[in-house]
């Protein structure tokens, strides 16, 4: 390390010296292994591959030659570990730690290996570059693009592709009112759920009277199914806190806090990574850049609590009390944290402020639709054959993200619903497909725009289950302040699981919708106030799923288990004995070699073990 | 102060110390207490009432109404079962449901033996391999009920 580094920098000549001098030191033909070290790609094994890699390029003595860099997540999570060759973007997936070896003697020798690229499934070709896969040909990543150019522990990294000029830029060359107006301009709306633009908020906290006005990073992220925040925290945590730092400077901030789940341990890491690394530099802390602004920012891990997305409830706890929610007739940008002004957004909103800022409000509100601009990021997730996190351009239809992004529905089944907005949000039939994704079309449809979830459904989901899965997970997560949402969702839980188990009346479904209405209208807070959104639009485009497991007591996807019955197929069943040892209740016999098994139904307890492992199709669901 | 208690309360100390005896800092102590015991002791919490100046009925109304937070021991092996929404269409509850007849026990609930310690999450974003299980912190992605066993059989 240089000694320039130790010192904070004091002027934005004395950043711009130090950015000059990283990139002239780097060689823009430097070849480098990528290694996805996402959360993700670590669950499937990466860190053996970069340990691997590791001790290839030092067994080799290859040092000089062929750069190591473990990055955060670039999305496509379905075929990870993933391994990107800089700078040519060679993509290899799937990649274990006995490919390292291969790789590497390839690389260095410029060659390809080809058994390790991506095979288009419509073609059957291989392909040779990442951006040229149809996963990400369609995506427009502004955001999540960076994620393999930047090691998020190296500060370096983020500086070389330009970070922290926008910060340089609104310090020294614009006043709070015109960063709040180019914000405004870019017609950038929160990404946390809610959709408030940003630029509103932050005007209206700058003007709120108080001691101290306070900002907020939003990284509780609740949403079951979703992770693009942690994603963006894991994988460029400096883009987050420069915007924090742009937006703390237009509303007259200087203490910030970034709440995160503690249930993303790297996510934490990396962002304290980033703090230090920051606050060495003078980028955080007393008079960054020499400019007489101070902003320093801590980490709050949050408790595993969903209704602390909401922000009362998330600044209640940050003061160390209860999660519970407040009502809001007094906003948190007039009265939040203390009792001060507070300017929260979620982490998907801070990343996208150093773009506006560096590269204008008109060129960001080129992307996307009338009433809603730039990217979202959307976790794929469910009953699709890409899973992964994809960043597209407002206005794209379902479709597209669905079929030409994600690559359909895997096992030729039939597409039933996307659900989208999390807990809060809708399931979208098949009817909708053509929908252009923004906030106001999804809102239209009876779902919302959440903080990005989409999660696919096929034939085998079950519509009334996944209602019942949304009430439960909501009744479990309401933090029993008011009752209408305590006592309501408990309610429809009850209904709903009587209605899956058989026990359905006549007129559920219309008692469904009274309760709906009433905890709409009365919830103290947004858990409350969206909680039936799951249930109605599953009446609303499923009706007929509702209506056979209550008058016919039937589950037409098989999955409510009181109305499911497991039965051989004598004719396919070819005695092999896998669904008898998968038995936990040991309620199939086998009957010998090439004769079916027997089931025995007063033993079964329907838990489906036998379905999983038979790959004949022998076991019927019914 | 029995002399016994001593270190216990030299942990809780320096964990207090670490976060300035703020108390608005009071989930993250609990967090560290809890990273320390595998659980959030009764005489911990006192001393983390005491120190940080909050009442005790405080501490405990935080300690209970945050899932992350166990008031009773848990067991050597924590097991954590993803029920997010994408684990959830791939079958996750069924998973759940088999490592709850293999262990006998709930979740939230140890078994007598303090070897296992079953807990549900909502989703740690890790969607593309559901369902998950995580045991100990490591991910097991892709499950499958007949799975299962080896799994819990492979944590003695």
């Amino acid at each position: 390390m240089t000694k320039r580094e130790n010192n904070r920098l004091g002027s934005p000549q004395e950043l711009e010296a130090l950015r000059d001098s990283i990139i002239k030191a780097r060689d823009p033909n430097q070849l480098c292994i990528v290694v996805c070290g996402g959360t993700g790609c670590l669950a499937l094994g990466a860190q053996e591959v970069i340990t691997a890699f590791e001790q290839e390029i030092e067994k080799g003595g290859l040092k000089n030659k062929l750069a190591l860099r473990i990055t955060g997540c670039p999305g496509f999570c379905e075929r990870g570990p993933l391994v990107v060759i800089k700078p040519e973007n060679v993509l290899y997936q799937q990649v274990k730690s006995e490919d390292a070896a291969e790789i590497v003697s390839a690389t260095v020798k410029g060659n390809i290996v080809d058994r390790l690229l991506y095979t288009d499934p419509d073609t059957g070709q291989k392909i040779t570059y990442e951006h040229e896969v149809p996963f990400y040909k369609k995506q427009k990543r502004l955001l999540l693009g960076d994620n393999s150019n930047i090691d998020p522990t190296e500060i370096r990294d983020y500086l070389a592709l330009g970070g922290y000029a926008a910060l340089s830029k609104v310090l020294f060359k614009m006043s709070p009112e015109e960063i709040i107006a180019e914000v405004k301009k870019s017609g950038l709306r929160g990404r946390g759920g809610g959709g408030f633009p940003a630029g509103i908020k932050w005007e209206t906290c700058r003007k709120a009277q108080g001691e101290k006005h306070y900002v907020i990073c939003n990284c509780d992220e609740g949403d079951p199914g979703a992770f693009m925040d942690r994603s963006l925290m894991e994988g460029n945590p400096h883009s987050v806190l420069e915007g924090m730092l742009i937006g703390a400077y237009a509303i007259g901030g200087h203490d910030g806090y970034i709440y995160v789940r503690n249930e993303y341990p790297l996510a934490v890491k990396n962002a304290q990574i980033a703090i230090e690394q920051a606050e060495k530099l003078g980028l955080l802390g007393k008079n960054i850049l020499g400019s007489g602004f101070d902003f320093s920012v801590r980490i709050s891990r949050g408790g595993g609590a969903f209704v602390c997305g909401e922000s009362t409830a998330l600044m209640a706890s940050l003061e160390g009390k209860v999660g519970e929610p407040r009502a809001k007739y007094v906003h948190t940008v007039e009265k939040g944290l203390w009792e001060q002004p507070t300017n929260l957004n979620n982490v998907e909103t801070w990343a996208n402020v150093p773009l506006i800022i560096k590269n204008g409000a008109d060129w960001y509100a080129k992307v996307g639709t009338e009433g809603s601009k730039g990217t979202k990021i959307f976790s794929l997730v469910g009953k699709i054959n890409n899973t992964g996190l994809v960043e597209v351009p407002m206005g794209i239809t379902l479709r597209e993200i669905i079929y030409d992004i994600g690559g359909g529905i895997p096992g030729d089944k039939k597409f039933k619903a996307v659900q989208t907005g999390g807990p809060s949000g809708g399931c979208i039939p098949e009817s909708s497909l053509d929908l252009p994704v923004d906030f106001d079309q999804l809102t239209k449809v009876g779902s919302m725009m959440g903080s990005g979830g989409m999660i696919v459904m096929d034939e085998n989901s079950c519509m009334v289950d996944i209602a019942k899965y949304f009430i439960n997970f909501l009744e479990g997560e309401s933090c029993g302040k008011c009752v209408p949402c305590r006592e309501g969702l408990k309610r429809m839980s009850q209904i709903l699981t009587d209605i899956t188990e058989g026990k359905g009346k006549e007129g559920d479904i219309e008692l469904l919708e009274r309760l709906s209405a009433a905890i709409m209208d009365s919830s103290l807070c947004a858990l409350g106030s969206t909680a039936p959104n799951p249930v109605l639009t599953t009446i609303r485009y499923f009706r007929d799923e509702y209506e056979a497991h209550i008058k016919d007591k039937r589950c037409p996807a098989g999955v409510c288990k009181e109305l499911v019955t497991y039965l051989i197929d004598e004719e396919k069943c070819p005695g092999c004995g896998l669904c008898v040892k998968a038995c936990p209740v040991e309620a199939i016999t086998f009957m010998g070699k090439k004769k079916p098994v027997v089931l025995d139904q007063e033993k079964c307890i329907k838990c489906g073990a036998c379905y999983d492992v038979c790959n004949l199709d022998a076991v019927i669901r019914k | 102060m029995k002399t016994k208690d001593k270190p216990a309360r030299q942990k809780v100390k320096s964990i207090l110390d670490i976060h300035q005896r703020d108390p608005s800092m009071l989930v993250s102590v609990l967090q560290d207490v809890q990273a320390e015991y595998n659980y959030l002791p009764k005489e911990a919490l006192a001393q983390v009432s005491q120190s940080l100046d909050v009442p005790l009925t405080q501490v405990y109304s935080v300690a209970t109404f945050f899932k992350a937070f166990s008031l009773k021991p848990r067991g050597r092996h924590i097991i954590n079962v993803c029920l997010g929404t994408a684990c959830h269409v791939r079958g996750a509850v069924r998973i759940k449901e088999e490592i709850e007849r293999k262990l006998d026990i709930k979740p939230g609930e140890t078994t007598k033996d303090f070897k296992y310690t079953l807990e549900t999450v909502n989703c740690v974003g890790a969607c593309a391999l559901g369902p998950i299980v995580i045991i100990d912190g490591q991910y097991f992605g892709e499950m499958k009920t007949d799975k299962v066993k080896t799994l819990l059989e492979s944590y003695r």
